[in-house]
């Protein structure tokens, strides 16, 4: 009898049935997810193009909306404002995918999100495409308006924050981009346009604001002074020595104040008028004197050293390990290899306007359904106590001194008393020397922390209080309403 | 012990009812399935749908009369799953029309005429052709008096597509004969009839072609002159691969010609020349064909030809990525982005829209089905009943195996239709045929008539099943 071998063969044929199982399996389970992100691969968005996707809102109004078109892709993203919103809203392409919160709040926007579970029921019933859901940003538009209009033709980045709460009010980049030319229906523009954002040396679609990492110069000495003050060993009124020069430990490199003179009579200088003038002399010996153990702990207090997501993931400032003391004495006036974003820097003026709490910074606000229902609020979170509140109030008066009477003149604004700091750092040779400015006000009780970041200007003057101060004085008066 | 004693045959269920009650479920899943497409694709439920629903349930229960008329101890499971796949070719087919037709709205295109009711007539043809092949055959074993003229027909009907006027190249291969407006495969029905002259022709022969002349590495090998048969099957089916272009039916026919031989000799070494053979015949036609060429180039590195020779294998791959593992939904994904989604990539378009697990249950079925033909096989006890439906099995099993691992980067793509499922009227009711004639085997098999116990077969039997 012939049963014996068509038992084996179905033994084959059970064998070439798992070969299928097996093959499927890999590719709807294991490579699934890589073969839906090939570029040649259109489902996924035009999935998504064929239902109306939630708009990203700032305040009331959109920055970015989905409008029915009438053709073959239902709707089409539109921006209303591209270029001033890009480093939030980041782009949604055809072809390149997503960036920013069209890409952290994807989930939402798209109403895939658990938070829309009632309503996926019903639509799972009813077979129907999910409808997306809204997100509200933090931002503040006429704060964003004014960074952007003071960035105008400079290469930089402003992030403002609410020190209170670690709300981002403004996060503005220039150059920027206009993600409506990246949404388009027609791919060969879209490339086009794409490939010209690429090349252009100046970076239009780096998220400027929380990822460029720069030396932060002297605005770094807000944390000098803050782990100074937090030693015990020195008060505003400590005198420092401040000559015009000073010769790094160790090393026969010597250290040149910007003015190259003394920074006070005698070579000696207060904490208090060490800040104002921007001493850098003082500074350096000030770091040597509290080591980089110290001044490591009280950056990574204010954010140093750590990576944020906002959702968007921020780049990490990052304060170096390991440091000899020329090193050290370099980066405590923010030189050598500190690194830091504009938001980084927008959280040390924060945290310090804060009674010393460093919040964590957000930009999502909340989260509304389809029906508009708030479905998620996000809550105001402390990331860590940076400082005392007593140190807290000592050094922001410092930093009143300094646009009062100080380096920081340009960010004054009448009946408001501004805190401020101004920083001025080499890169290398090959690039201009970036300009900071990082402030809050008001002083007592600040709604409004903010931190400017001008790279390249085409100016011949490079300074902290000539570039950076009047863009974030406009901010700070956008927020206050001023 | 003896299996004459009446103790020990008992009554027999026939099992009806429950082949009943399976018909009406696969009926009600394909009403669900067509609903969910209305819902999901904004189409609603045409009126003339439910005139659909309604033919596809009087198909149904009309089989299932003639089975308990005819074949009433047949095993109960084949005509449900048969019965369900088709209906789930049906669905998916009418999901394609849908896609199809909203594309050509957006287009501003007349409306594409939907293959749906095409393949509804199909089927019906297909229950006339089943119901047909159970009452003109009583009896499988009568058709054994008809194997060479089962044989020389199915090599007829399979160079009939070369014939002039009436033969047909479309994409490349010449599978098509069109008479009038009507055109068919006649590959489809050729598998049937020369299953039917392999069966026949290999339980008269079995004996000298499992004589053993030589020894080689342990095996015995036949003599050279016995390889006749294995060669001109070789020839055949190289035959069909050059001047057909048809990649898949030669693959087929080989392969179901290799397992025939070894069921029916019990010799391995028939596997081993014919694996040599296929071989030989695989690398010659790789060297010197280009089409066969091109296959092997995209199967190996689809990516590089995305955009052209590749578009349909990466395309398929993306449908079954979009599926995932719980599917994009009937209704919810693209299935029509794959060309030919409704013939050789419909499973493409179930794995797309229903998801790994959709594909799990398929091919699950599928597996059910040729699991009980083999089981029709190994329990009928005449050696033509055996291989006949053990080669009716494989044909089966071969083909889904062939397409699905195709269309799934497995092994090259070979245009094959899916059985049942796709769209296309000569697969369909030659593959209903297969149905009738194992629902046939499969009463013979296990009707508790006892004079048709042959002692020693009866005796083999229960030592088996120890």
């Amino acid at each position: 009898m012939m049963s014996r071998q068509i038992r084996r063969i179905g033994v084959v044929l059970a064998l070439m049935l798992v070969a299928l199982l097996v093959n499927i399996t890999v590719i709807q389970v294991v490579l699934a997810r890589d073969y839906r992100e090939r570029p040649g691969n259109q489902r996924l968005l035009l999935a998504e193009y064929d239902r109306e996707r939630g708009p990203i809102l700032v305040g009331a109004n959109p920055a970015a909306r989905s409008v029915e078109t009438g053709n073959t892709l239902r709707y089409l993203r539109t921006y209303d404002d591209g270029p001033l919103y890009a480093p939030i809203t980041g782009f949604y392409s055809l072809i390149y995918g997503a960036t920013g919160l069209e890409r952290t709040e994807n989930r939402v926007l798209t109403g895939k999100s658990d938070l829309f579970f009632v309503d996926r029921i019903s639509q799972l019933f009813a077979g129907r495409q999910p409808v997306g859901g809204a997100v509200t940003t933090t931002i503040d538009a006429a704060a964003q308006a004014a960074a952007f209009k003071g960035l105008k033709g400079k290469v930089g980045a402003v992030v403002a924050i609410e020190p209170a709460t670690g709300r981002i009010l403004a996060s503005v980049q220039s150059p920027s981009f206009d993600p409506n030319l990246l949404t388009s229906q027609d791919p060969e523009a879209i490339r086009a346009y794409y490939e010209e954002l690429k090349s252009d040396p100046a970076k239009p679609l780096l998220n400027r604001p929380i990822v460029a990492l720069n030396p932060p110069g002297s605005t770094f000495k807000l944390v000098t002074a803050a782990a100074a003050l937090a030693s015990g060993l020195y008060t505003p009124d400590s005198i420092l020595p401040g000559p015009a020069s000073y010769q790094l430990p160790l090393s026969t490199s010597e250290l040149q104040n910007w003015n190259r003179k003394e920074c006070g009579p005698d070579g000696k200088v207060t904490l208090r008028q060490a800040l104002a003038i921007s001493c850098n002399t003082a500074f350096a010996w000030l770091g040597v004197q509290l080591g980089d153990e110290a001044l490591r702990k009280q950056a990574e207090l204010m954010g140093f050293d750590t990576s944020f997501q906002i959702p968007l993931k921020a780049a990490t400032s990052r304060f170096p390990a390991e440091l000899d003391e020329p090193q050290t004495a370099l980066s405590a006036i923010g030189q050598f290899d500190v690194r830091a974003t504009a938001l980084q820097m927008a959280m040390v003026g924060a945290a310090i306007g804060n009674n010393g709490a460093t919040m964590q910074p957000y930009l999502v606000q909340e989260v509304r359904g389809p029906d508009l229902a708030i479905l998620q609020t996000t809550e105001p979170t402390k990331f860590e106590d940076a400082m005392t509140p007593l140190n807290a109030a000592q050094l922001t008066e410092m930093m009143v001194n300094v646009v009062e009477n100080g380096t920081g003149s340009n960010a004054k604004i009448s009946g408001v008393r501004v805190a401020g700091k101004t920083g001025t750092a080499e890169t290398d040779n090959e690039r201009p020397a970036v300009a900071w400015f990082v402030a809050f006000a008001p002083a007592q009780s600040p709604k409004v922390a903010v931190a400017v970041v001008i790279e390249d200007s085409r100016a011949t003057e490079i300074s902290g209080n000539g570039l950076a101060a009047p863009i974030a004085r406009e901010v700070m008066k956008a927020v206050l309403r001023q | 012990m003896s299996l004459t004693d009446p103790q020990s045959v008992r009554r027999q269920p026939s099992r009806r009812g429950a082949e009943l009650l399976l018909l009406i479920c696969a009926w009600a899943l394909g009403v669900l399935g067509t609903l969910q497409i209305g819902w999901a694709t904004g189409e609603g439920t045409p009126g003339r749908l439910w005139v659909t629903v309604a033919v596809v349930g009087a198909l149904a229960l009309v089989m299932h009369l003639v089975v308990r008329w005819k074949a009433r101890y047949a095993d109960p499971i084949l005509l449900p799953v048969a019965t369900l796949l088709t209906i789930l070719g049906l669905v998916m087919i009418y999901r394609i029309d849908v896609a199809a037709a909203q594309r050509a709205e957006r287009n501003n295109a007349p409306p594409p005429t939907p293959d749906v009711y095409a393949q509804l007539t199909w089927f019906a043809i297909a229950v006339v052709l089943f119901v047909a092949a159970l009452i003109l055959v009583k009896d499988h074993r009568r058709l054994q008096r008809y194997t060479y003229s089962f044989g020389l027909l199915g090599l007829f009907l399979l160079v009939l597509p070369l014939a002039p006027i009436i033969g047909t190249t479309v994409n490349g291969a010449t599978l098509w004969v069109r008479i009038g407006g009507l055109s068919f495969q006649p590959a489809e029905v050729a598998k049937i009839l020369l299953t039917l002259f392999f069966a026949g022709y290999l339980v008269v022969k079995r004996d000298s072609l499992a004589l053993v002349r030589t020894k080689f590495l342990g095996l015995g090998f036949p003599q050279v002159r016995d390889l006749g048969p294995l060669v001109i099957a070789w020839a055949v089916s190289l035959g069909v691969l050059v001047f057909e272009r048809d990649l898949g039916t030669s693959l087929l026919f080989f392969g179901l010609f290799i397992t025939m031989l070894y069921i029916a000799t019990q010799r391995r070494s028939w596997l081993i020349l014919g694996s040599i053979f296929f071989a030989i015949g695989a690398y010659l036609a790789y060297q010197l064909f280009e089409h066969v060429h091109n296959r092997v180039t995209v199967w190996l590195d689809p990516w590089t030809y995305a955009d052209t020779t590749g578009y349909q294998i990466v395309q398929s791959l993306y449908g079954f990525a979009n599926g995932g593992i719980m599917g994009a939904g009937l209704g919810q994904g693209f299935p029509n982005f794959v060309p030919f989604a409704n013939t050789d990539f419909i499973v493409a378009a179930i794995g797309e829209e229903l998801g790994l697990t959709g594909m799990f249950a398929l091919l699950l079925l599928y597996a059910v089905l040729i699991e009980r033909g083999l089981r029709a096989a190994v329990s009928v006890r005449d050696s033509f009943g055996q291989l006949l439906a053990a080669g009716l099995s494989i044909t089966l099993a071969l083909q889904v195996f062939v397409i699905v691992g195709g269309v799934t980067r497995l092994i090259p793509l070979t245009g094959l239709t899916t059985p049942f499922l796709s769209y296309g009227g000569s697969s369909l009711v030659a593959n209903w045929v297969i149905i009738a004639l194992l629902i046939r085997i499969s009463d013979r098999a296990r009707r508790p008539d006892i004079q048709h116990f042959d002692a020693d077969d009866a005796l083999t039997q229960v030592v088996r099943r120890v």
